[in-house]
């Protein structure tokens, strides 16, 4: 079914590719591109470092899916709040986390986001807006919609956003998180990251009916955009916004895209045909943002800006120590509670709103 | 001072701190206009309107997923389950979402979660539960469990206050049947543990509704004038080690009570604290009572046959007395 859908630059016979928002400028467009080049390339460079043995654990990336987490997050203000998941790395990028804090994580150095406490993209920069993911599906589907209760209690003219993957709409949570906001009208926004696989797992054994048709069950709209296309992600969540904040509830935004990669770096997912693999790839979603702003960009000025910011954060992050086993027990509990604080929200349309 | 039923002093608590905090708003099923399945909010929604005092839907997960959302942004809810064993719904928020956030990411979750708990009035295997253990099992968790009105509000109001998520277990059997002077105003009680009664000779350890039981049991004229210790827990996690110890120095004689599941119980822990750093100090076995590993029956006969009581309390102590 997602190949079926009309895609904007699918065709590869033609190289111009539509606009899908007209609420982007050229920096905007410039800058989506950059996020997924920076996710792109501190996987790659995490993997390596993977496989030098210097990620203990396991390995999760979202290669392919870049353009999920970057466009969705592009559309949240500095005030909204997000919860990521594990093939969500820029979402981290877009609000600012540092790079080299980002692989700290990975390498479970003191200076990671969660200082060695949990791995891989478990994690989210609290002084960011950002709370990390457990590993029970979809478990931030209710604390996203808890947030935004928090700010309809208040009337704050603010929103939540989760993600959550296709798999994860098997669970009871999915079901009391759409029930629960649309019930309580919340301004909540659900990305579903829907990547074909749970695992090993195909659609075809995870639902009968669609996601976006069970919003609407629930009583929300339900829209499903292009996953590999930033701009149209950016676009669809953008709308969800700007209703969730005017009162009219929660929206499920279901970005089809493909998991490029194995569920973890172990995974030689040969369960995956190789033809749907290869058809995936001509829809690259990096691939896809360049060829939009190739006439008016250097994209390997870009590419090359990106790549020497990751290598100085993996100098920085390589230097950095390992989590002193003294503190091992420190911190199970709080001595004060600190709420989530705000994050970087670089779309200009949030500037003009300042302005 | 007001005397108040245990379950007036919860009411109290909640309203309390309400009234001087309206980050507080409350969250259960059938909390709202009912009043509550105990009647604990009986009246709140006209002071505080629906929106404080929200009727959720029936979704026991939910109701702990969203208060988290709501704490991390500057909230303090307090959730009720309508019973203590519903919460077997939500402990997967409680445990891994509530319970591990700050340890990984350093953001606190101050909610309180109210599980009306325990047995005795033929509730049955899912309406009479005391499933302390379960979240002092769970890193990041605290856990109290109050026996008399006054700590039935001044723990409550620990429980909002602190920057935790806070497992709160009222004893349904101390709804109506204690009664106690309970102070005005706002007050916090400490989680540490309280000298229920003092004396030299055996020491009680419980919490809850087994307070009662041994105090009742321990009673100077039931067991041959001999002075006996009580020792009311009221925290579990953290648990008042300290007092534990020094009681277990003074009386040299321990029986350690619970209502709950014998296996790994709030007792297994008290009495392995006691193996490990009293051993010393002993004058006799460390002896366990509680609930064997059953589920609690609902036939009256059959239920009292499990629930720990005065009788078997009493026979432990004279035993243990007479070592």
């Amino acid at each position: 079914m997602a190949m079926a859908m009309g895609i904007a630059g699918s065709d590869a016979a033609d190289d111009s590719v539509a606009d899908v928002s007209v609420h982007l400028t050229r920096a905007d467009r410039v800058e989506l591109l950059r996020t997924m080049l920076t996710m792109r390339g501190i996987e790659q460079r995490a993997l390596n470092l993977y496989r030098q043995g210097r990620v203990p654990g396991s390995f999760y990336d979202g290669f392919g899916q870049e353009a999920v987490s970057t466009g969705a997050t592009f559309a949240m203000a500095a005030e909204d709040r997000i919860c990521a998941l594990h093939r969500d790395l820029a979402a981290h990028v877009v609000r600012g986390t540092a790079l080299e804090r980002i692989l700290a994580q990975y390498m479970g150095r003191a200076t990671g986001v969660t200082q060695g406490r949990d791995g891989n993209v478990h994690f989210g920069d609290k002084d960011l807006g950002v709370v990390g993911m457990v590993s029970m599906l979809p478990d931030m589907m209710l604390v996203a919609t808890g947030m935004a209760m928090a700010f309809k209690l208040r009337g704050e003219a603010r929103a939540a956003l989760t993600f959550f993957g296709d798999g994860s709409t098997s669970r009871g949570d999915f079901h009391e998180a759409l029930n629960w906001a649309a019930v309580q009208r919340l301004p909540v926004i659900f990305v579903l990251e829907n990547n074909q696989f749970a695992y090993s797992t195909p659609l075809a054994k995870q639902w009968t009916v669609e996601p976006i048709e069970r919003a609407r069950a629930y009583g929300m709209p339900g829209v499903s955009v292009d996953g590999n296309d930033a701009e149209a992600v950016f676009e669809a969540v953008r709308a969800a916004r700007e209703r969730a904040i005017a009162g009219g509830g929660p929206t499920l935004v279901e970005a089809v895209t493909m998991r490029m990669h194995g569920h973890a770096a172990h995974d030689d997912m040969r369960y995956v045909p190789a033809e749907l693999l290869a058809q995936w790839r001509e829809r690259d979603p990096i691939e896809l943002q360049e060829r939009r702003l190739a006439a008016e960009l250097d994209v390997a000025a870009l590419r090359a800006e990106v790549q020497a910011a990751i290598d100085a954060a993996t100098a920085v992050a390589l230097r950095a120590p390992m989590p002193d086993p003294a503190t091992a027990t420190d911190g199970v509990f709080a001595e004060q509670a600190v709420p989530l604080g705000d994050g970087r929200a670089p779309w200009s349309g949030f500037a003009r709103t300042e302005a | 001072m007001p005397e108040l039923t245990y379950l007036q002093a919860i009411s109290d608590g909640l309203r309390t701190e309400m009234r001087a905090d309206e980050r507080v708003f409350l969250m259960g099923e059938d909390i709202g206009v009912f009043g509550g399945a105990f009647k604990v909010t009986d009246g709140f929604v006209a002071e505080f309107g629906e929106q404080r005092v929200m009727d959720t839907p029936l979704a026991e997960s939910a109701i702990v997923g969203t208060a988290v959302g709501a704490a991390v942004v500057g909230m303090r809810p307090v959730c009720e389950m309508q019973f203590a064993d519903f919460i077997s719904c939500g402990f997967d928020q409680l445990v891994n979402v509530a319970g591990k956030m700050h340890y990984r990411q350093g953001l606190a979750v101050p909610i309180t979660v109210r599980l009306p708990s325990g047995g005795g009035f033929s509730g049955g295997p899912f309406h009479s539960q005391n499933p302390e253990a379960w979240f002092m099992h769970a890193p990041g968790l605290k856990v109290v469990a109050p026996s008399t009105p006054e700590d039935a509000k001044g723990l409550l109001i620990g429980a909002i206050r602190d920057p935790n998520p806070v497992v709160y277990l009222e004893h349904k059997n101390l709804y109506r049947r204690v009664r106690g002077e309970v102070p005005e105003g706002s007050y916090a009680t400490g989680f540490d543990a309280r000298v229920a009664r003092a004396g030299d000779d055996l020491t009680v350890i419980a919490y809850g509704a087994m307070v009662h039981v041994a105090l009742e049991a321990t009673a100077p004229e039931l067991l041959d004038g001999a002075a006996v210790e009580v020792i009311d827990l009221r925290s579990l996690v953290p648990l008042d080690e300290a007092a534990i110890l020094a009681s277990v120095k003074k009386t040299s004689k321990v029986v350690v009570l619970d209502e709950a599941n014998a296996t790994c119980a709030a007792g297994a822990q008290v009495a392995a604290l006691i193996a490990e750093r009293g051993f010393e100090d002993l004058d006799g076995p460390v002896v366990r009572i509680a609930a064997p590993d059953v589920p609690i029956p609902f036939s009256p006969p059959l239920e009292q046959a499990v629930l720990p009581g005065v009788e078997r309390v009493k026979e432990a102590c004279r035993d243990l007395l007479a070592y």
